[in-house]
Order: structure tokens, then C-alpha cells, then sequence
């Protein structure tokens, strides 16, 4: 058995890959990395982390347009687009050359290139590393599966870095569009169509289901609509998009909405319509590896029906969110080490976070989820404009929102739209994750003055103790 | 040829008992008719016979061995001059009697420990059984606050849940998972103190236990109390007794025995017991007497008191009494009987509510007859009373039929002369 070359190969360098690497470096396991791209994955480089520098320029952007609010006069301000998707680049590759040092660091023995599983008659795992120059085949005991996602075409339009722009072109566009038709509402729609909005493009959403941000809860996503659209930007909900015909210098879009059809015109398009697995190329057909609507299939510790092979982050059911793949790369090498009294993710647990302008954050059952499980709850709803800090901050709209199971007192869901939301969910996460219940949280000191009162506020609202609403 | 000696079913319904004392040794000579064995089963001490002449060869159980099947061989009689080195096997019989036994203790202890296999073999090996019952003030509990909550309102000891968090803290999950039917109360073993001394329930013991159980869980009980005048009824009595020449003395409870039967002459109703399917109505008045013995209490049976005056019922009472005290009741004395009479006035209680004797429909229970003022006419005036609880199974007795025995009890009891008809 000493021929085999390591104890865990992962294919696929992104949050959940290179933390899967190096837990299980912790745990005295010899590890490779194969990345074909970039260390750090979709999240580092072209997702999570250098679309928060955009939203951070957005947000000065936003600052400076109200700066005399605050007692100053500012003149010859000048932007330069460029510039701003420069300082996004540089946080990327300044964080993906940091991943490099902690793999590197943890004895984590990385191989560029393209990597896949190859049919052996032994038990053994065989990947298959196409690097630049040549291949080369290493062994393992056991493979973890963390090629990602990438962004979903249409049927009928696929984005083609011109007029009709995927993520990758929206965070480096050449230059700002005067026009802008978002099509999705999701946290990555919501968050681009935040950031060209605040840096003064025209911009439209078309979103098919009847409210944007459709995972979060209604209230929520009210308040977001209500501020985007007093920021001039057109929100077109129930609206299906029929074609897209990309000119010259525009596109023009066909949406139906409600069976009526109507053509949109703008100079560009993005398509933030969801993602797909990358699953294809990994040899999986040879393997006993299950796929369900273009995900693969695994157990509850990310085991694959293929004893060995195993899966985490966006290859596998969603939500597709950075935090959960690191999550499962932890809880799956961890099983791999044999450890004991694991617990499979819960999946009720796991915070989402959108950071567009106003920021939102939410955990667990919205409002209509747990109505819909004819749970007994109750509700409590504290807005930002009875929060001191809120108030001087200058961003006091917003409102966090939280459900109690009334039977018991359990902390079934929390809801935010508002300053740094994004920041204090992980107040409600520990909560959750430590089963408190409303007598521990309405019992628990908040600061003052700060946003974080506002959760304490909102859980005495539930029980109708709210002091400042 | 050896005969086995098979533990005898000394009842009907008897599928076990324990010997109780061995009246023989091996090697002892005996004949048909001896007395070889004392067995306790689930009411009386009965004595065994030996049905043949022979050699107690071996003696299979040992003195105290409980729960030995009715028919299971407990010694072998070899007739004369008969080597017991061919009965080996019975003796491997008995080993794994033995070893069944040491398996059923394992298995306590599986059930007991389901949820953590590596208990189950710490428990073992150690071949205690392993409590999850832990004082709540000696150890600390970690538990979630939310799993502490619902725990609660459910109603499950903390200290009987085993945690799945860090360091065995309990959560949500671990409550939800949890089986009621797996609290374990403490057992006196693990308390850590000798101030009690710990008594073997005998096989009576449990049997009312059971028993007992039975009847509160399934037949649903309702209570109905009347105050009687006995004044009028010990006047009879004493005049019965003053011309007795100590041939006999009739009881209060023999006359309370005689008006019940009576009384249910009249409310047949209350002369039932439920069979589910059907409520059987008895036309004999056959009374269940409760009688106080060692370690526990056993109701033998006044039967067919409808067809017999008070002497006989008396002379019968005070012999089933004594054959209580001495543990000799036969199956059929003790088995059966249509109505209970329980009377506690002896000891001055002045009213209690009995447990329904299953299968019957209503058990009597008899207070103290005392000196108490009573009002007649507007007039105080000073009366012995006797207090007495009708208590009724409702599935065979309604409230209106137990109202009508207890009136018609009343009636009778006040006016003994009617016991007369």
C-alpha cells in the first residue's frame, strides 16, 4: 500500500477546496491540491471577495454624493472606473497569492492543472492532472470533489463578454455603461445592480419570480425594492425574459410580464441567472457518482454513493455560498480522519448575506416558510430608525426582522436589511447554533450605542417588550 | 428409571413460582405423599408432594430460585439402587437454565444502554447495570438552553439525556431523540447512603403490585360515599352474641358481608365485571373478603353467601381468615369472586377509598362505625355511624347503578331486621 501518493487528493483550489486541504494537513494527512485556475477559487478571485471592493468604491461613491449632509463641501471629484476594477484585481490577487502561502505552509502539495478521476481496478483513487505541458497520474485514498460552479447561460442567450456580460465582465468592465439590464435578483444580480446604480448607470431588473431577493423573506425584500426603485433604478418582477438581440453598442431585451411583451433597450446586459456544476469533466461516468438537476448526489458527511470519492461546496446541493464549502470541507475530511460525534450541516444554520446598498443578512425560515410548516411562531420587527447609531450614521433604513417558534422559544429565523446587516447576522448564527432561546437573547447586555441593539430590540418585540419601538 | 420431579402448577392461571424452601436433601428416602418442597407462588406457600416411592437423586434448584417455569424438572427421584451418574444431562439441563438467565441479565442491560454500544460492553464486563440516572446536584448538566426548555415542558429528567454536543452537552436534537419510555428512576443501589435496608418483594408482593396496576390503568374508577346509622345493627348483633353461649360471635363485618350480598340481590347491576367484549353478570353473590397477612394482604372468598345465614357465614370467614394467616388458601378459595369488601374500621379509619379487585365491578370499603352527632328531625342527636365507599369500575357500573347499591346497602344495614327476608 505505500504506493499510493497521498492520503487525500482535492480537486479544486475555491473555499472549499483549499480549507478542506488544510484541515486535512492539521490532521496528518498527506494532501495534494489540483487548481487548474487560481487558488482561492470563483469566491477570491471573481466572486465573494473583489465584488465587496467594487460595492466598497460604490459605497464611497454613495459617501461623497452626500457628503455635505455631514458638514462638507467637496468639488472636483473625478471617477475613473478602471481604477476602481484595478484596486478589485489587486485584493483578489493579493488574497489569492495569500491562499499559495497557507497551502504552502500546511505542506499542502499543490499541482496546477486540470484534474479527473480516472477508472483503476484497485480501490485506489486515480486522478489525472492535464497540466500545461503534460499529464501525470497520482494516486489517493480518497478524493474530494471541489471543482465549483460556474455561471448559468440561457437557452437562448449565452453572455458574450461584449454586450451581454457574465459576472467576469461586469466586475472588470471596460468601461461604465450609461445603461444596464440585470436579469436575476439574486445576491449577485442585487449587488451589481447596487454598485452601477450607485456609480450612476440606468439600471433595470428583471427578476421572473414575483419578488426580488426570492430567497429571502417578504419583508425583507420590500424594503429593498422600495429603496432601489427611490433610486431610480426599474424593478420588473413576474418578468420573464424572451430574447435578447445584441446591436452594435446596445442590446435590446424582450421580457414578458404578466403575458404582456415589452422591449427593453440598454447598452448592456448581465445575466445573474443562477449557476451550473462543474461536474463534466471530472470523469464521474466511470464512477458510481450520482448527479440530481446538474449537482452531485452525497451523503450527509459529503460521501458520494462512489465509496471514497467525496464532494463539497457549489458541485453539490446548494445553497451555493462560500461559507457552507468551507464548512462541508472541514466536516468531510474530518469524517475521512474518523473522528467521532460529528454533526451533518444544518442547513437551517447557515447565514446568507447579499452586500448590496442596503446590506442584507438573514438566517434560517422567513415568515412564510414557517407558516407554511404550520409552526407557531412569533414575530418581532425592530426598524433602524429607532437605533441611535443608525440614526447618526446618516443609514438608518432598514429593519431586522426575527421568528420565534412560540411553543418553545426557538430562534427559527432572523432577518436584516440594513447598515453592516452583513456583520451582525453572525450575533443570530451564534444564537442559533447555541440554542438560545428569546430568554437568553432578551437577557444578553448589547452595547449602546450600536446597530446591534437592534437585534436586542426585535427580539423584545416578539414578546412585546420592545423599549425604543 | 429416574423420574423427574416437575415444579407443579398449583393454580389454573400459575406459569411460575419460586421454591421456596427444600424439605429433602439429596440422598433423602421418600414415598408417595411426602412432602418434598415448599413453592411460593403468586399468593400461598403450597407444599409438594412426592408422587412416587423413591431417592432424591439431585436437586436441580437451589432454595429461593425464583421464577421457575410450571413443568421445568426441579429434582430427579431415582428408584432404588439407581446411579445417578446417567441423569448428566439434567444437571446440563439446569446449567443452561442458568445461562438463559445470565443472557436475560445482559439483555437488562442492552435495553437499558441501546443508544451507546461502547456502555454496553463497559457494562459487561463490569456486569453492573449501568444507570443513566445521575443526581441532578451532584454533576453538572450541559444542555442547551433550548433543549433545557423542551426537556421540560416534556417532562424528561435532564440527567436521564445523553448529550451529542461538545462535552456531552444536550441539545435540541437529543431531546427530540430521546424515548420516554427509557427514564431510568433511581435505583436505591446508587444512592450513596445506608439509611434503609433493601426487602426482596416476594412473589405476593409483585402479584399485588400487578395487580394493583391493572386495575388503576384500565378500569376507569369512580367513588360514591354513604354515612350509615349502625346503631340498630349492633343492637342485633348483641342480642345474636348474647345467646351464642360462645358457640359463636358474629362480626360487624360478617353482617356487612351478608348485607352486600343481599344488597346486590336487589341491584343485580352492580354484581358484574368486565370482559371486554362482554360484561358478565354474575348470579351467585361470591365476596371477595380483603384479609391483612404477612407482607401483604390476599382476598379469599365468601361463596354463595346468598344462600347462607350469617353463622355460616361467619364460621366460614374466621377459617378462610385463618388459612390466609398461615398461607394455606387453595387456588379456588382465593380465585374468583364477583364483589370486594375491603374494611379498614378496626383500625379506626373512618373512610377510605379501595382499589377495584379486578376482574369485579365495585369493591366496598368499610370505615369506622364512631360515635357522631347526627341531625333528626331538626333534633341534634348522637348516632354510630359507619362510613362506606362504593368504588365503582365505570366501564361496568354507572354512577346512578352504584347510587342505588349504596342507598339500598343503607337501607338494609339500618334495618337488619330486612336481612331476615
Amino acid at each position: 500500500m505505500t504506493d499510493i501518493d497521498y492520503d487525500i487528493i482535492v480537486i479544486g483550489g475555491g473555499p472549499g477546496g483549499y480549507v478542506a486541504a488544510i484541515r486535512a494537513s492539521q490532521l496528518g494527512m498527506s494532501v495534494a491540491l489540483v487548481e487548474d485556475k487560481h487558488l482561492g477559487g470563483i469566491c477570491l478571485n471573481w466572486g465573494c471577495i473583489p465584488t465587496k471592493a467594487l460595492l466598497r468604491a460604490s459605497e464611497i461613491r454613495h459617501m461623497l454624493d452626500n457628503v455635505d449632509e455631514f458638514g462638507f463641501t467637496v468639488s472636483g471629484i473625478k471617477m475613473d472606473i478602471n481604477n476602481i476594477t484595478k484596486r478589485s484585481r489587486k485584493v483578489a490577487s493579493q488574497l489569492s497569492s495569500g491562499i499559495s502561502h497557507l497551502l504552502k505552509k500546511n505542506n499542502v502539495q499543490v499541482f496546477e492543472g486540470f484534474g479527473s478521476l480516472v477508472k483503476d481496478k484497485s480501490n485506489i483513487k486515480k486522478i489525472r492532472i492535464k497540466t500545461k505541458d503534460n499529464n501525470i497520474e497520482k494516486t489517493a485514498k480518497n478524493v474530494i470533489l471541489a471543482t465549483g460552479a460556474r455561471s448559468k447561460n440561457l437557452p437562448f442567450v449565452s453572455s458574450d463578454g461584449i454586450n451581454i456580460w457574465d459576472y467576469k465582465t461586469a466586475m472588470t468592465p471596460p468601461k461604465l455603461p450609461s445603461s444596464l439590464i440585470i436579469v436575476g435578483s439574486g445576491a449577485i444580480g442585487m449587488e451589481f445592480a447596487s454598485f452601477y446604480n450607485d456609480l450612476g448607470v440606468d439600471v433595470t431588473i428583471v427578476e421572473a419570480l414575483p419578488s426580488i431577493l426570492p430567497n429571502e423573506d417578504t419583508d425583507i425584500s420590500k424594503i429593498v425594492k422600495l429603496n432601489f426603485e427611490k433610486r431610480g433604478m426599474k424593478i420588473k418582477t413576474n418578468s420573464a425574459l424572451k430574447s435578447v438581440t445584441s446591436k452594435e453598442n446596445s442590446v435590446s431585451a424582450e421580457i414578458i410580464t404578466n403575458e404582456k411583451v415589452e422591449t427593453i433597450n440598454s447598452e448592456k446586459l448581465i445575466l445573474a441567472t443562477g449557476i451550473i456544476a462543474n461536474t463534466e469533466k471530472l470523469g464521474l461516468k466511470d464512477f458510481n457518482v450520482k448527479i440530481d438537476k446538474g449537482h452531485v448526489v452525497t451523503d450527509e458527511f459529503l460521501e458520494t454513493d462512489e465509496k471514497g470519492v467525496y464532494a463539497i461546496g457549489d458541485i453539490t446541493d446548494g445553497p451555493w455560498l462560500a461559507h457552507k464549502a468551507s464548512h462541508e470541507g472541514i466536516l468531510c475530511v474530518e469524517k475521512i480522519a474518523g473522528h467521532k460525534n460529528l454533526k451533518p450541516i444544518d442547513k437551517t444554520s447557515i447565514p446568507g448575506c447579499t452586500y448590496c446598498r442596503p446590506q442584507v443578512a438573514s438566517i434560517g425560515m422567513t415568515e412564510t416558510q414557517a407558516r407554511s410548516k404550520n409552526l407557531n411562531i412569533k414575530i418581532g420587527k425592530f426598524p433602524f430608525i429607532g437605533n441611535g447609531k443608525a440614526i447618526a450614521l446618516g443609514d438608518s433604513e432598514g429593519l431586522i426582522k426575527t421568528i420565534f417558534n412560540k411553543d418553545t422559544g426557538e430562534l427559527i429565523g432572523a432577518h436584516m436589511v440594513g447598515p453592516e446587516v452583513t456583520e451582525l447576522i453572525q450575533g443570530f448564527s451564534i444564537a442559533k447554533k447555541l440554542e438560545t432561546t428569546e430568554y437568553e437573547l432578551m437577557h444578553t447586555i448589547f452595547p449602546h450605542p450600536t446597530l446591534s441593539e437592534g437585534i436586542h430590540e426585535s427580539v423584545l418585540d416578539a414578546y412585546n417588550q420592545a423599549i425604543h419601538y | 428409571m429416574s423420574v423427574d420431579i416437575l415444579m407443579p402448577a398449583l393454580s389454573p392461571t400459575m406459569e411460575e413460582g419460586t421454591l421456596s424452601k427444600w424439605l429433602v436433601k439429596e440422598g433423602d428416602k421418600v414415598e408417595s405423599g411426602d412432602l418434598i418442597a415448599e413453592i411460593e407462588t403468586d399468593k400461598a406457600t403450597m407444599e409438594v408432594e412426592a408422587i412416587e416411592d423413591g431417592i432424591i437423586g439431585k436437586i436441580l434448584v437451589s432454595e429461593g430460585q425464583e421464577s421457575i417455569k410450571v413443568n421445568s424438572p426441579i429434582a430427579i427421584l431415582l428408584s432404588e439402587g439407581e446411579n445417578l451418574s446417567e441423569n448428566a444431562t439434567y444437571t446440563n439441563s439446569n446449567i443452561e437454565i442458568k445461562q438463559e438467565v445470565q443472557k436475560d441479565k445482559e439483555n437488562v442491560v442492552q435495553i437499558n444502554d441501546i443508544k451507546n454500544k461502547d456502555e454496553i460492553s463497559k457494562s459487561n464486563s463490569n456486569n453492573t447495570t449501568k444507570s443513566y440516572y445521575k443526581p441532578d446536584k451532584l454533576e453538572r448538566i450541559f444542555v442547551s438552553p433550548l433543549a433545557k426548555r423542551i426537556a421540560k415542558q416534556r417532562d424528561i429528567p435532564l440527567s436521564s439525556i445523553k448529550g451529542s454536543g461538545p462535552h456531552g452537552r444536550i441539545l435540541k436534537i437529543d431531546v427530540d431523540n430521546f424515548d420516554i419510555k427509557k427514564i431510568e428512576y433511581p435505583s436505591l443501589n446508587n444512592l450513596e447512603s445506608n439509611n434503609f435496608e433493601i426487602v426482596k418483594n416476594s412473589a405476593m408482593r409483585k402479584t399485588i403490585a400487578e395487580r394493583l396496576v391493572k386495575s388503576k390503568n384500565e378500569a376507569p374508577h369512580f367513588y360514591l360515599s354513604l354515612d350509615c346509622n349502625i346503631d340498630e345493627l349492633l343492637k342485633v348483633r348483641k342480642t345474636l352474641n348474647s345467646k351464642s353461649n360462645d358457640e359463636y360471635k358474629i362480626s360487624v363485618n360478617d353482617m356487612i358481608i351478608k348485607a352486600s350480598s343481599a344488597t346486590l340481590l336487589k341491584v343485580p347491576k352492580a354484581n358484574a365485571s368486565w370482559e371486554n367484549e362482554n360484561t358478565k353478570y354474575f348470579s351467585n353473590t361470591d365476596i371477595s373478603v380483603a384479609v391483612a397477612i404477612e407482607g401483604g394482604l390476599i382476598t379469599p372468598i365468601v361463596k354463595n353467601v346468598q344462600s347462607k345465614g350469617l353463622l355460616e357465614i361467619s364460621n366460614d370467614m374466621k377459617n378462610l381468615a385463618s388459612k390466609a394467616k398461615d398461607g394455606k388458601l387453595l387456588p379456588e378459595e382465593y380465585v374468583g369472586g364477583s364483589f370486594s369488601i375491603s374494611n379498614l374500621g378496626m383500625y379506626g379509619i373512618k373512610e377510605f377509598s379501595a382499589v377495584i379487585n379486578p376482574p369485579q365491578g365495585c369493591i366496598l370499603a368499610v370505615g369506622s362505625g364512631e360515635k357522631r352527632p347526627i341531625v333528626i328531625n331538626n333534633e341534634i342527636s348522637i348516632a354510630t355511624i359507619m362510613t362506606v365507599t362504593l368504588s365503582c369500575d365505570h366501564r361496568v357500573v354507572d354512577g346512578a347503578v352504584g347510587a342505588e347499591f349504596l342507598s339500598e346497602f343503607k337501607n338494609l344495614i339500618e334495618n337488619p331486621s330486612l336481612l331476615l327476608l
